[in-house]
């Protein structure tokens, strides 16, 4: 599985303008949304699955990244999208940081195994400095999909 | 003088594998002690003090772990991080 199978270039905010979590989370569900990728009449019931999600434990993993996350039964397949913020969200993150780096991820419910794969992936990326620092860099939804191409192709290291 | 690891083998009976959650109280508990703590998945050894490494193990229902400690208090974590397991983390069924 690569970053390109499951990420949504159309969905992917290269400038987001939020400020709070939940702003965030609702601006890139939105954004799926307007790419085609869930329908309208999901759009809600996802937002409102990923807070809950929330509640539970803050997705701000720490180190300026945020993974916030659902399954739910609209999808048959692992989508995800790519927000970055240069300001920095306050996710409640674990090191007490805003995050700059939010991957939002909504997976089938009987297919753990495709969301595990999905943070494996992004959490493989995120270990490589030089993805982390060029992803903070990009500007364009097309800058970004060349960088995930470019990690799913090894050639950052 | 080097310390022997403590290790002990468990097994994932969390239905959707070792996600976010599980990771978090695993990270949690292991940053408590001071020595090292490890977690390996066939070739692969990650630090369970970092979220994001833990998540690199995309570790599945029904597969084995070893968790590794050394230092002082390694047998307690060790310990400590099997029963998070056996107790499938306080996590209602998924």
């Amino acid at each position: 599985m690569k970053l390109s199978d499951f990420v949504v270039p159309g969905a992917i905010l290269p400038v987001l303008d939020a400020n709070s979590k939940e702003t965030a989370i609702r601006a890139m569900v939105e954004s799926l949304k307007k790419s085609g990728s869930i329908r309208a009449e999901d759009e809600e019931s996802i937002v409102s699955a990923i807070l809950k999600r929330e509640e539970l434990g803050s997705t701000g993993i720490g180190n300026g990244v945020a993974v916030p996350h659902t399954k739910h039964p609209s999808v048959d397949e692992l989508i995800a999208t790519v927000a970055l913020s240069v300001d920095g969200v306050d996710f409640a993150s674990l090191d007490g940081e805003v995050v700059h780096i939010l991957f939002l991820l909504v997976s089938p419910p009987d297919r753990p195994g495709d969301h595990l794969r999905g943070l494996e992936n992004i959490s493989r990326h995120l270990r490589n400095q030089n993805f982390c620092s060029f992803l903070r860099q990009a500007k364009t939804s097309q800058q970004v999909v060349e960088l995930l191409q470019e990690a799913d192709n090894n050639q950052l290291d | 003088m080097t310390q022997e690891p403590v290790c002990q083998i468990v097994t994932i009976n969390l239905r959707s594998g070792l996600h976010l959650r599980p990771i978090s109280q695993i990270a949690e508990l292991a940053r408590r002690f001071d020595g090292d703590v490890w977690i390996r998945k066939d070739d692969i050894k990650v630090d369970a003090k970092s979220v994001l490494d833990l998540m690199t193990l995309n570790a599945q229902f029904g597969m084995n772990v070893t968790l590794e400690a050394t230092g002082d208090g390694a047998a307690q974590v060790v310990e400590e991080l099997s029963e998070l397991f056996a107790r499938n983390f306080d996590i209602d069924s998924q």
